[in-house]
């Protein structure tokens, strides 16, 4: 990435030598992430995140009239620009989850119409890391000859991903998700997919997003595609799950349970219930302390409200607040998961001591 | 030790948090979010431009700043489940009920001394400083903490502070006791914040605009309640009627704007009786009291109250505390018999009984 913020600002729409390195750099990138997903470079259009990625795949692919399927434990870039929809005209059916968050295909099929336009489903939600029934889902919306988006930020760099199994025709990733830069991200646009851009402008990215390329973010991406591979080929899913259900074991003395933890998740995200505490005080707790945990989604105000991924899958209030998300990389050590264990033990006393207290 | 601050975004609270910096004290910075302010902008008769204090964006960002500037870690917490039915339901309530909430006081005793120290404690701090004009210290002969009046009696808030337990109190600071609003300005250009020539703020927090009214109906209506049917007669001292009212939630004791009547003389709310849905009007004279019961009661400076007392009570913030004499008629009530008449005793405000600078204890009039 440094080269392009320190020196070479050549635009990759340029036809100076200049313009041509980034324009090199950008299709070397893009092959990366091709790579990682299993599609042709031409099939990736790069974006500003995972947010954008989402709302290009929805609004790109829906007019007024349509009818569109998604589900309630869709992160809200999904689930805002869905119910957006519903003001323009587009019908909308929201697929509920079971107890462990998952959608059911056969659902999927059920809410089919004749004039369903998209189906929108996550691989791995954010929150609680459940795997979704995609190639299941692929498969119903193929035969149907419905477009399939697949929103896959939490999912890529976690796990394989490829866009043949899973048949759809468009899935997000985001750069960050994956030990990339943040505010960069890409979605998969299968080849002949028409998709209205969200952006008036340039031509650029085969005229899906107007606007020049942040060259030196997009670099970042695609090595952080590549790393992501490596780490793949080089079993990180397993070393990362042996450490995650060793934190899991760790915590079962203070923890109530596993949010989504009946069901296949990712392997680096741990969504663990700690009854009758407040949540909001144990991440604040943990973080004075130097674990960066999190619990449901912040408001604007930097506040966090009750997850609505906790709440689809029929959690009470008081147990989604009562949550916290674990999430773990590549490079997290035996040492960190067993000092986080010792954190969280120490200030789950510290909380269940003083709610003894009556208010 | 870490004490946490109650940030609000003034400039108040952020010299607190500056001048127990400069102390070398550990601090978390805390701010509540209490109320979503967009809930009812949309609602009929709503102002625009909603923008109120403790809740807004603004004053989060501008916290923020202040707990940047002085380096030391900073969350907003979400207490709006809490403070919607501890403070804001009740509000709605006892206007509904024909008598005049403090939600001030309220939020104090529910959230920023309950909920708050609450998380505080529980995210490792054990004191809590916040930035109240009040004077707070333990008296080891009586074995109490004692609440005083501050330095600036123009700013003194212990008035909305009476229901504070001992142990709230001694899990207390109050920082700016000593110091009078100006020179509080002062230290807040000393040390530098940027915020130092920040208004104040004057009206309650979650109702932006200060129409009490129509915030009740924009709350009811979102609630899916309607406005329960209190619309009855406006009539004299006498008994006789002068007239029709929309509701008892209109009005508050000694209030003289909006009652729809033309009187050669002015015309005052004697009181409200929610029950017969009846508002009392009356010359100005008929407002005044002699006495006054007070229930749900807290004691400061003494244990309980026994016998008889005597002690200068305020019935309203902005009120020159008269002299009386306390008596309780049963286990919580207490019969507040002032030497001079007072003027417009309000149901639903508190009494709050001092000894000189300090405050002995409180109740709501009934």
């Amino acid at each position: 990435m440094r080269p392009f913020l320190v020196g070479q600002f050549g635009n990759a729409s340029s036809i100076h030598q200049e313009g041509q390195l980034a324009r090199s750099a950008v299709e070397q990138a893009r092959g990366r992430v091709a790579l990682l997903l299993g599609c042709r470079p031409s099939e990736v259009v790069f974006t500003s995140g995972g947010t954008e990625s989402d709302n290009l795949a929805v609004f790109g692919s829906v007019k007024s009239g349509d009818y569109v399927i998604s589900s309630s434990v869709e992160h809200h870039a999904v689930l805002h620009a869905v119910e957006r929809l519903v003001d323009r005209g587009v019908e909308v059916t929201v697929l509920p989850v079971d107890g462990e968050g998952v959608v059911s295909a056969e659902d999927v099929r059920r809410a089919l119409r004749p004039n369903t336009r998209l189906v929108s489903v996550m691989m791995a939600n954010n929150e609680t890391g459940v795997l979704q029934p995609v190639e299941a889902i692929g498969r119903i919306t193929r035969e149907a000859g419905v477009r399939f988006h697949v929103d896959a930020v939490q999912a890529a760099g976690k796990v394989a991903i490829d866009v043949e199994a899973i048949g759809c025709d468009l899935l997000s990733i985001s750069g960050h998700k994956m030990h990339g830069p943040q505010g960069t991200g890409a979605l998969f646009v299968r080849r002949r997919t028409r998709l209205e851009p969200l952006f008036a402008g340039g031509a650029h990215e085969r005229q899906r997003r107007a606007g020049t390329e942040n060259v030196a973010g997009i670099v970042g991406l695609g090595k952080a595609a590549e790393c992501a591979m490596e780490g793949l080929r080089g079993g990180a899913v397993e070393r990362v799950r042996e450490l995650r259900d060793r934190l899991e074991t760790g915590l079962r003395e203070f923890a109530s349970g596993v949010n989504g933890g009946r069901t296949a998740r990712v392997p680096n995200t741990s969504n663990v219930w700690f009854a009758s505490l407040d949540g909001e005080a144990l991440v604040i707790g943990l973080d004075l302390k130097g674990l960066a945990v999190s619990s449901g989604a912040a408001c604007s105000s930097g506040a966090s409200e009750p997850s609505h991924v906790l709440r689809a899958m029929g959690l009470p209030i008081e147990r989604a607040r009562a949550s916290l998300r674990f999430s773990l990389h590549r490079q997290t050590t035996v040492e960190e998961i067993d000092r986080a264990i010792e954190l969280v033990a120490t200030q789950v006393v510290r909380l269940r001591e003083l709610s003894a207290v009556p208010q | 030790m870490t004490i946490a601050v109650a940030m609000s975004g003034g400039v108040d609270s952020s010299t607190v948090a500056a001048m127990l910096k400069a102390e070398g004290q550990e601090l978390v910075g805390l701010t509540m979010q209490l109320w979503n302010q967009r809930r009812l902008a949309d609602k009929d008769g709503m102002p625009e431009q909603v923008q109120g204090r403790c809740c807004s964006i603004d004053d989060v960002y501008d916290a923020r700043r202040v707990a940047e500037t002085l380096g030391i870690p900073y969350y907003v917490v979400n207490h709006q489940e809490r403070f919607e039915r501890d403070v804001i339901r009740p509000f709605v309530d006892e206007y509904l009920a024909g008598r005049t909430p403090i939600p001030c006081s309220l939020c104090n005793n529910h959230l920023k001394f309950d909920q708050l120290l609450l998380t505080a404690r529980q995210i490792g701090a054990e004191q809590i400083a916040t930035g109240h004009y009040a004077r707070n210290e333990y008296d080891p002969v009586r074995g109490r903490w004692i609440l005083k009046r501050p330095a600036d009696a123009s700013k003194d808030q212990t008035y909305f502070l009476f229901g504070l337990t001992q142990e709230q109190l001694s899990r207390s600071l109050f920082p700016l006791g000593g110091f009078t609003k100006p020179e509080v300005r002062e230290l807040a250009h000393q040390y530098g914040l940027a915020l130092a020539n920040k208004a104040d703020s004057q009206e309650i927090c979650f109702i932006p605009g200060g129409d009490y009214k129509r915030f009740i109906d924009a709350y009811l209506e979102e609630q899916g309640e309607s406005v329960p049917d209190t619309a009855g007669e406006l009539i004299s001292v006498g008994g006789q009627s002068r007239g029709k009212h929309e509701g008892v939630h209109n009005f508050t004791v000694g209030q003289r704007k909006g009652l729809g009547l033309a009187s050669p003389t002015p015309l005052y709310v004697i009181s409200i009786d929610h029950d017969r849905k009846q508002v009392t009007v009356g010359a100005e004279q008929e407002l005044m009291r002699e006495s006054l019961r007070a229930r749900r009661l807290n004691w400061i400076s003494i244990a309980g109250l026994h016998g008889e007392m005597r002690a200068q009570v305020k019935i309203r913030h902005r009120h020159e505390p008269a002299w009386a004499t306390l008596r309780m008629n049963d286990e919580d009530e207490v019969e507040v018999r002032f030497d001079e008449p007072v003027r417009a005793v309000t149901p639903g405000q508190a009494a709050v009984f001092y000894g000189g600078d300090e405050v002995i204890g409180g109740g709501w009039i009934v």
